[in-house]
């Protein structure tokens, strides 16, 4: 489904940032993307997309090679890419309606999105998208009036009003308190199902990551050094990721969080 | 740990400053020291001839005066004239500059434009800024003769430079991500410009807007003096004629429009955030 050929980025300042990464993602699977400030990990999501340029290797999406395209054929397939942001990046000065119609923007011409007539279609589904993730009240508020976690429930409208066939997910819980960070990871993970979405979610925080995917894959210095299930994080793999420290707390917390998820 | 030790030992009960500006303490001295010497010089350069001010002192006492009694009426076919004719130069030349003053600012981002189109956009601002407007009031007075023309491209002109500059340098501060979350849904450039860059630095152009509405009209109160039409070249004549009454009935006119439209101006700054 999406497939990393030798992946290379090397940034001007001559810091490699990823150095020849391998990776495959079976479609409708969701993986999560671990390791310390620094790794890589925004850089990797970046280059799928082509927001940040791979220095070398290739990205396929499907059959598609997007390191191949042309911009107007990278444009088309970024429809089939939704992103959801740390810190939600929504355009705070436009409603959250615009912000969730902006997803359509690669569907429709330059007139209808600046005169903000969608078509029916779009503005249904924005309308469904909001209410599942229970924000249809909003609709007309402007972003910057929303919480945290109510934001970023519109960067996933957002993402998933592009009719993605893979989610790209940058630090989606980076500034959401604990109890937010989960409702939205459960709320990603329980989308992707629902629509057999391939998802990458860079996540800072091991054990929220764990309670939720199927996959984890650890990344250091640019290089992938861990890719295998969630339980399979023992300390001794934790601290090849990260480097020292103690890592039994961590590890106990997941348990003790599984249980207390369990109550609520 | 003792390395530490002696460390933080060493530190303790001594005073702490922040670290000066300048590091170098003779450079730091020399700097300041030089500073006030020049300053002392250049007063003592400036030459008063205080015979001469006090025959002024008359004059402009008989100036100040003037305004205890403006005369609206002698003149006010002129002062109307003048004013319209200032106002139509300016709502002319505000919307004419401003209109092409978006393209140029896009052109002027570097977070936006190439590098090839930003020098030449900075070229335009840099000329447009360097031209001071009573220069270039002169010159187009001189291609296109004495009348408002003249001040409407001459304030054109400059609205370019301020305002260009002013919104390059909002967007290129302009938050990265939300531009970039824009970009990844697979937009066109003209979808992101208006909906990633437009929303964030639309306060700020209707701010400078509406700033710039307020410079155009005082300078176009002072581009009369050189021929460049409007309210200015009524208020020559009062000053050439000495007739003070007049001159100050249209001075409390301009300062009453100034005052009004920054009055507007912070109405709509603040509507607008």
């Amino acid at each position: 489904m999406l497939r990393l050929d030798r992946l290379v980025k090397t940034y001007k300042t001559g810091d490699q940032a990823l150095k020849a990464v391998e990776l495959d993602i079976p479609s409708g699977q969701v993986t999560a993307l671990i390791g310390p400030s620094g790794a890589g990990k925004s850089t990797l999501i970046r280059c799928i997309n082509r927001l940040v340029e791979p220095t070398s290797g290739k990205v396929w999406l499907g059959d598609t090679e997007l390191t191949a395209l042309g911009a107007g054929a990278l444009r088309r397939e970024r429809r089939r890419m939704g992103m959801i942001f740390q810190e939600y990046a929504l355009v705070e000065r436009l409603t959250v309606m615009e912000n969730v119609l902006s997803g359509r923007l690669g569907y429709v011409g330059f007139w209808r999105s600046l005169t903000r007539r969608f078509p029916q279609a779009d503005v249904d589904e924005a309308f469904r998208l909001l209410d599942r993730v229970g924000l249809l009240h909003m609709a007309d508020k402007r972003a910057d009036e929303l919480s945290g976690g109510q934001r970023q429930r519109v960067g996933i409208c957002r993402a998933l009003i592009q009719d993605p066939a893979v989610l790209l997910v940058d630090e989606p819980t980076a500034s959401l308190d604990p109890k937010t960070s989960r409702q939205i990871m459960r709320l990603i993970c329980e989308l992707c199902a629902e629509r057999g979405l391939a998802a990458i979610i860079n996540i800072h925080d091991v054990a929220l990551a764990q309670m939720f995917v199927a996959r984890v894959i650890g990344l250091r210095f640019g290089e992938v050094v861990y890719d295998g299930s969630p339980d399979g994080l023992t300390p001794d793999k934790l601290t090849e990721i990260y480097g020292e420290e103690d890592w039994e707390a961590t590890i106990e917390k997941v348990e003790d969080e599984d249980d207390a998820e369990a109550v609520a | 740990m003792t390395a530490t030790d002696t460390e933080l030992s060493a530190l303790l009960g001594t005073r702490w400053r922040r670290p000066p500006l300048i590091r170098r303490a003779w450079l730091r001295w020399t700097l300041g020291i030089g500073f006030l010497v020049y300053l002392v010089l250049a007063v003592a350069s400036v030459e008063v001839n205080w015979a001469r001010v006090y025959e002024g002192l008359d004059r402009g006492w008989a100036f100040v005066l003037a305004f205890t009694s403006p005369d609206f009426t002698s003149r006010s076919g002129a002062i109307w004239d003048g004013m319209v004719e200032s106002i139509v130069i300016t709502v002319a030349s505000s919307v004419v500059g401003i209109l092409i003053s978006i393209p140029i600012a896009l052109g002027a981002a570097r977070n936006i434009a190439p590098l090839p189109v930003y020098m030449v956009c900075r070229g335009i601002i840099a000329v447009s800024r360097a031209l001071q407007e009573i220069i270039v009031a002169i010159l187009l007075v001189a291609i296109f003769g004495f009348g408002p023309l003249a001040g409407f491209l001459t304030l054109s002109f400059a609205t370019i430079g301020f305002l260009s500059k002013l919104l390059a340098e909002d967007i290129e501060a302009m938050s990265r991500s939300q531009a970039e979350a824009v970009r990844a849904t697979g937009s066109r450039w003209s979808q992101w410009i208006n909906y990633g860059v437009q929303p964030q630095v639309m306060p700020r152009l209707i701010g400078l807007s509406i700033y710039r509405i307020d410079i155009n009209f005082r300078e176009s109160a002072i581009l009369g003096l050189v021929g460049a039409g409007g309210i200015g070249a009524t208020l020559n004549t009062a000053f050439d004629r000495y007739e003070y009454d007049t001159a100050a009935a249209i001075l409390i006119l301009i300062i009453g429009i100034v005052m009004a439209l920054e009055y507007i101006s912070g109405i709509v700054r603040a509507k607008v955030q």
